[in-house]
């Protein structure tokens, strides 16, 4: 058990120009907290978790790990547990022998290990496959034995580098529920590494996002959710993504096709402030709905109409100043409109409303 | 030379094994072949298969018939078959052939033991970590492939002389380390290649040392890598004459096998039977060791660590 902390830690991979990985990341873990982090591919998510385990260099800044500076330490001396999206299993060893080695290299005896890898296999109903080699498993089951690998150690923190990216999709969300519920279990401190923001979403106490290199909002799943801190964020969380339009600025609000948004007065203070004329908006696909007759709208011409059952979404364009925009928006399943049809759409509550610069995609107000 | 030939192309024909995926199933799926395409294939290679047993085959048989009947007009199978050849040739009737067997044991044992080794790091380094001059290493490697050995013989005996190593085994030992390493390192090579670089870095995470990855988890793995690698090393050192009798020391209990066989032609005549059962003496333990190493020539060692 141990918090973690990234000191303004950065990792430049040389080239030219040299690929700022990791940027100056300043982000503090919890005992105990399971911090997903999320980002596009290419964001520096693996590189961020490989300085934690030692195996990338940190070029700048410190990593520290209970309160001791570890940047320099070999990551046979960081006490740190790593599963990786590989799975990365010896193949020439048992599953036991697999989850033993570590135990094995610490010198701690024979029977303390097989007790503690039988304990950890019960625990991840692996008992059957002990004997087994890893050529000779399944994908899942090859899955859980790099997670055994892991708790049998009992280390204070574990990293995990896209566990399930290999998993099909069934597998995939029974697996996610088992390591967040094992994981709360053991309350070992967790670093997760995904590309996947539902992952995110549903596992993590907080989540830090990341994109090329920066560290662009952390917090827990609502508060992203609820309040990204920019424009980045905003539509990288959510599924299907939030409608994030660059549209002009006036005195009452920000005025898409035939309906003006109107925006709360904080958010019109700082705009005029910044002397912007446009802003970004960002309308949640939840929080449009279709006009009732005589109500002011955008006139969507749906597209594509995605049935889920209790409800659908429509993804259609809209003509805003000429271009025609892309809208998502969710409608209850019963009432969903055609394939080509138009339709008004407009605002359920201006109070969800985000607003964002578009000079610098920061939150506004 | 061939047999290794042999060997090195079944080993990089499993090479690289497969990864993940189903286990086992086989890709090697047979191909549909005319019957016709299937009877010339067959031919081609028993054809190719007699050629070369053939001659070895030969020596066989002549191992067994008195040095006079060795060459005759009309070739017979057997011809007043005996063992004095053997018998004589052990005794030591012709110099301690005892004596240099046991030399030419300790030489190539020495040579595959620190050729393998040293190779075997080499390898893994330039395998796994990026260096200044690794690309111009691994060049020269290639580069030295190219030359004949013999235009070696004069520098290296130079060097040998300079350092007091003229005429010592482990002179000698250096010498086919030098002459087999290069072509170890590229043959390893490929093979660390082939281990996904994930496995190293779940072993430091477990607690090795660098040096901890490559004895306990790659080692275990380039094991048909390491084997190939080690037969070729032994089988430099095992028939090679031309080094042998120059760094050598004169003395006739010095040599190795293969420079012994040279006293079996004498000025006047060629013990042609003598010569035969030697040959086959000294054949004997690279057969040893071709068994012993073919067992490891096993593919899909590395499969099923990694998925993805
Ligand atoms: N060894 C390397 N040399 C140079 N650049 C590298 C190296 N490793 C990673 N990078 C670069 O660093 C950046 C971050 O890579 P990283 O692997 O951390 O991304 P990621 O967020 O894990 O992406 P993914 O979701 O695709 O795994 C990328 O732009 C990548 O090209
Ligand atoms: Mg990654």
């Amino acid at each position: 058990m141990a918090q973690v902390a990234y000191r303004k830690a950065s990792r430049i991979f040389p080239g030219s120009p040299p690929v700022r990985a990791v940027d100056q990341l300043d982000l503090d873990i919890a005992d105990g907290e399971f911090l997903v982090l999320v980002g596009p591919s290419g964001s520096g998510k693996s590189t961020a978790l490989r300085m934690l385990a030692g195996l990338e260099d940190v070029d700048e800044g410190n990593i520290e790990i209970a309160g001791q500076d570890v940047t320099n330490v070999p990551p046979k001396g960081r006490d740190i547990a790593m599963v990786f999206q590989s799975y990365a299993l010896y193949p020439h060893m048992t599953v036991a022998q697999n989850m033993g080695f570590a135990l094995k290299l610490r010198g701690v005896s024979k029977d303390q290990i097989q007790s503690k890898v039988q304990e950890a296999a019960k625990l991840l109903d692996l008992s059957e496959l002990l004997d087994r080699r890893p050529k000779a498993l399944s994908g899942g089951q090859r899955q859980r034995v790099a997670m055994g690998r892991a708790i049998v150690r009992e280390p204070s923190v574990f990293l995990m580098d896209e566990p399930l990216s290999n998993l099909d999709a069934k597998l995939r969300v029974e697996t996610r529920a088992n390591i967040a519920s094992l994981q709360r279990r053991l309350r070992t401190t967790t670093v997760y590494v995904t590309h996947d923001q539902v992952e995110a979403m549903t596992m993590g106490d907080r989540v830090a996002v990341l994109e090329s290199g920066l560290l662009k909002q952390v917090g827990t799943p609502a508060e992203l959710y609820e309040r990204p801190r920019n424009a980045f964020v905003a539509g990288f969380i959510g599924s299907p993504a939030m409608n994030l339009k660059t549209v002009p600025l006036t005195a009452d609000g920000a005025k898409l096709d035939g309906l003006t948004v109107p925006l709360p007065r904080e958010v019109l203070d700082v705009a005029a402030e910044q002397g912007l004329s446009s802003v970004i908006v960002g309308i949640r696909p939840e929080s449009l709905r279709v006009a009732s007759e005589g109500e002011n709208g955008m006139e969507l011409v749906v597209e594509l109409v995605e049935e889920l059952g209790a409800d659908a979404f429509v993804y259609g364009t809209v003509r805003i100043a000429g271009d025609s925009q892309r809208f998502t928006v969710r409608v209850e399943g019963r009432s969903s409109p055609k394939l080509a049809e138009t339709v008004k759409v407009t605002v359920r509550d201006s109070d969800d409303l985000h607003a964002f610069s578009p000079e610098t995609g920061e939150r506004l107000g | 030379m061939t047999a290794t030939e042999a060997v090195v192309q079944t080993e990089s024909r499993r090479s690289p094994p497969r990864r993940g995926g189903p286990p086992q199933r086989s890709d090697g799926r047979a191909l549909r072949r005319s019957p016709l395409a299937s009877v010339g294939l067959h031919a081609a290679l028993i054809m190719a298969s007699f050629i070369a047993i053939f001659p070895i085959f030969w020596v066989l048989v002549t191992s067994f018939k008195p040095d006079e009947n060795a060459l005759e007009t009309t070739p017979k199978l057997i011809n007043e078959p005996t063992v004095n050849n053997y018998s004589e040739v052990l005794a030591g009737d012709f110099g301690p052939f005892l004596t240099w067997f046991g030399n030419s044991l300790l030489i190539a044992g020495l040579t595959t033991v620190i050729g393998v080794f040293i190779s075997a790091t080499t390898a893994y380094a330039v395998s796994r970590f990026r260096f200044p001059g690794r690309r111009s290493m691994m060049l020269s490697f290639l580069v030295m492939q190219m030359f004949p050995f013999v235009v070696l013989i004069v520098p290296l005996y130079n060097l040998l002389l300079t350092f007091g190593l003229q005429g010592s085994v482990i002179g000698l030992v250096l010498v086919y380390c030098t002459t087999a390493i290069p072509f170890c390192t590229y043959l390893l090579k490929g093979y660390f290649d082939t281990i996904p670089i994930d496995i190293d870095e779940a072993g430091r995470v477990d607690g090795l040392s660098p040096f901890g990855v490559f004895w306990r988890l790659i080692l275990p793995l380039a094991r048909p890598g390491i084997a190939v690698t080690a037969f070729y090393a032994f089988l430099t050192a095992w028939g090679e004459v031309g080094f042998a009798s120059a760094f050598l020391s004169g003395n006739s209990e010095g040599k190795t096998l293969a420079v012994g066989l040279q006293s079996f032609v004498s000025q006047t005549q060629v013990l042609w039977g003598h010569l035969a059962a030697a040959s086959i003496l000294i054949a004997l333990p690279a057969v040893v060791v071709f068994y012993l190493v073919q067992r490891s020539l096993v593919s899909g060692l590395a499969a099923g660590g990694v998925k993805g």
